[in-house]
């Protein structure tokens, strides 16, 4: 019923319909001496390492359920967690779940394991043009492992929405819903309010408010029971082979790890006041050479 | 094809960011033989246009009325419309928010590629290759661009400015293009957290601020230190995300990334998602409690010792050194 209904009835209605995108990575907290990676592949070693969701990501959900709280129960808000990764990503989903999405959609890849931002925005797209109808499509700046920032953007493109970057906080415009949303995003120097009417693809950066919360024990338990569908790159209907492969796109053509040469002189002194001393000279040294 | 497209933002003037970007694409241009056209879009700034014309072969400014002030959709309209004029094998941009929120859109227009945040650009054998920092600046990645155009913000510091302008200023033209309104997003109030401050990436002198200060109120201290060195204050991602200073403050793989020629770690561990934002400072020092933090790892000279009694003391010294 959902795909005849077009987007923006369902808004009017006051309903938003939310799609948060998450990407499960190798956790980046990971110390530098437990870092490897693999020059053939051009990917890092997994290793010892767990898989999380990227940060980013995880503001992006906390963001949407702060909305949906200020919507209030009655709007009908609606939040789809979907994510285009390995079976394994399955944890991120359950995750969103126990967070309080309302729902959680898997593209499985089973094909090359860092496809390139296009064959990403691509499956995306695809699979929310499944789901049926949106809103607002949330994700984040960027993720923990390659970083390449691009995801939200290309999306848009492949959606025709409008985009909005380093965004940390959407609100309802108090001018009723046809006036859209309220975005508040950063920028170099301070911020922008911007009034922006869906569909709409936001991507989030942080800020202390939308820190991610953590589920409940008991939420936890039921996210494992709650269904996750799951489709096939064949299911959406994109050209299947072709992002399996990667590639056309752009390509990673080597990785390394960069070799770093500094050696740090702890100040010495007897005396904490003699190390400070050393310190503070070291300090005027070098700035009166800038 | 081988023209190369810069494109600039107005409204920050002739800075290390728009040098860099100029820079990076006179020798790109250079290296292929091709033309290097200019793009500057929104108000006009007659001193960035000369300076820019001082390098470039060609100069287009889009400073019409309704691309006086950044919108998203409007301005993404108006580059998409010349560079499919120029019909470049690549563009090139600074990485300022509008930069950044706008490369892969283009380059998704445009049929071309994006890369971001690249540290090096190389022209090899017709094939356009990027070097960008990948997994929190704990490895490099060489990335080769395929569909043209190529379309890259830099991390602009990185580029050498040209060394000498050439005498000669090319005519600057300006365009007038026939925008269609898009009210779907607008943007309806600005503000800028650090008014009449110089930009966190033109700093100098950094002195910033971790999670191990414990609570908003050390920054106070830390400002004033960065005050009596001519610089700023910035901080760790972890003590922005505390609320104790604004988000504008972050340095890191996911905040700025800075190049001062003094970078002062107060209390940061040094996370290498950290590092990523000051791998081109010059000199870095480092105050913590803990003498196995990652940061000494990185740093040219430290203290050991708790903030909390450096801070007074370095503050003394500093001042009696400085008379």
């Amino acid at each position: 019923m959902g795909i005849i209904c077009p987007f923006f009835l369902g808004y009017q209605k006051g309903a938003v319909n939310i799609i948060v995108c998450l990407k499960q990575i190798l956790d980046p907290e990971i110390p530098v001496r437990d870092f490897h990676v693999d020059g053939e592949k051009k990917e890092a070693v997994r290793g010892s390492a767990n898989l999380v969701t990227n940060i980013f990501c995880e503001n992006a959900l906390e963001t949407a359920l702060q909305l949906r709280e200020k919507l209030g129960e009655k709007s009908g808000c609606r939040i789809t967690a979907l994510t285009f990764g390995a079976e394994a990503a399955e944890d991120t989903l359950r995750k969103a779940l126990a967070m309080k999405a309302d729902a959680a959609t898997l593209v499985i890849n089973d094909g090359h394991p860092h496809p390139d931002p296009l064959a990403v925005a691509q499956t995306l797209a695809a699979a929310i043009r499944k789901i049926g109808e949106f809103d607002l499509v949330m994700l984040g700046r960027e993720s923990g492992d390659w970083g390449v920032a691009q995801t939200g953007g290309l999306l848009a493109e492949e959606l025709g929405a409008s985009c909005v970057s380093f965004v940390d906080h959407i609100e309802a415009s108090d001018d009723g819903p046809d006036a859209g949303l309220i975005v508040k995003r950063q920028t170099d120097n301070g911020w922008e309010k911007l009034t922006a009417k869906p569909p709409l693809v936001v991507t989030i950066t942080n800020n202390e408010f939308n820190v991610p919360r953590i589920p409940k024990t008991r939420d936890i338990m039921m996210s494992a029971r709650q269904p996750i569908t799951k489709w096939t790159l064949e299911e959406i209907g994109v050209n299947a082979a072709e992002i399996r492969t990667g590639g056309n796109y752009y390509e990673v053509v080597d990785l390394t790890i960069p070799v770093k040469e500094v050696t740090c002189e702890f100040v010495s002194g007897d005396t904490l006041e003699q190390k400070i001393e050393k310190f503070a000279e070291r300090i005027i040294e070098i700035t009166r050479a800038l | 094809m081988s023209d190369i497209i810069i494109c600039l933002f107005s409204g920050s003037g002739y800075d290390r960011v728009a040098q860099g970007v100029v820079g990076a694409g006179r020798r790109m241009a250079n290296q292929l033989n091709g033309r290097l056209h200019a793009v500057i879009v929104g108000a006009h700034d007659a001193e960035l246009n000369i300076r820019v014309a001082s390098v470039a072969d060609a100069v287009v400014t889009a400073d019409q009325r309704d691309l006086a002030q950044y919108q998203p959709e409007l301005h993404l309209n108006a580059i998409t419309q010349i560079c499919r004029e120029i019909r470049p094998s690549a563009v090139l941009f600074g990485n300022d928010t509008y930069s950044q929120e706008s490369a892969p859109r283009l380059a998704h227009r445009l049929g071309g590629a994006a890369a971001g945040d690249c540290l090096d650009l190389i022209t090899h054998d017709g094939a356009i290759r990027v070097k960008r920092s990948v997994y929190g600046g704990k490895a490099i990645a060489t990335i080769e661009l395929k569909r043209r155009p190529a379309v890259v913000w830099l991390r602009a510091r990185a580029f050498d400015p040209v060394a000498t302008a050439s005498a000669s200023v090319t005519t600057v033209r300006q365009t007038r293009l026939n925008l269609q309104a898009d009210d779907r997003t607008r943007i309806i109030e600005r503000k800028s957290e650090a008014a009449g401050q110089a930009r966190l990436e033109d700093a100098r002198v950094i002195v910033s601020g971790g999670r191990g200060l414990g609570g908003p109120e050390p920054f106070d201290d830390l400002q004033e230190l960065a005050a009596m060195l001519g610089g700023q204050t910035a901080a760790s991602r972890a003590a922005c995300d505390s609320g104790w200073c604004p988000p504008s403050w972050q340095v890191g793989q996911t905040g700025k990334k800075v190049a001062p020629g003094l970078y002062i770690a107060v209390a940061i561990r040094g996370a290498s998602q950290h590092m990523a934002g000051i791998s081109d400072a010059k000199s870095i020092a480092a105050i913590n409690i803990d003498a196995d933090a990652p940061i000494f790892k990185n740093c040219r000279f430290g203290i050991v010792e708790d903030y909390r009694k450096v801070i007074p003391l370095l503050k003394e010294k500093l001042a009696a050194l400085h008379k």
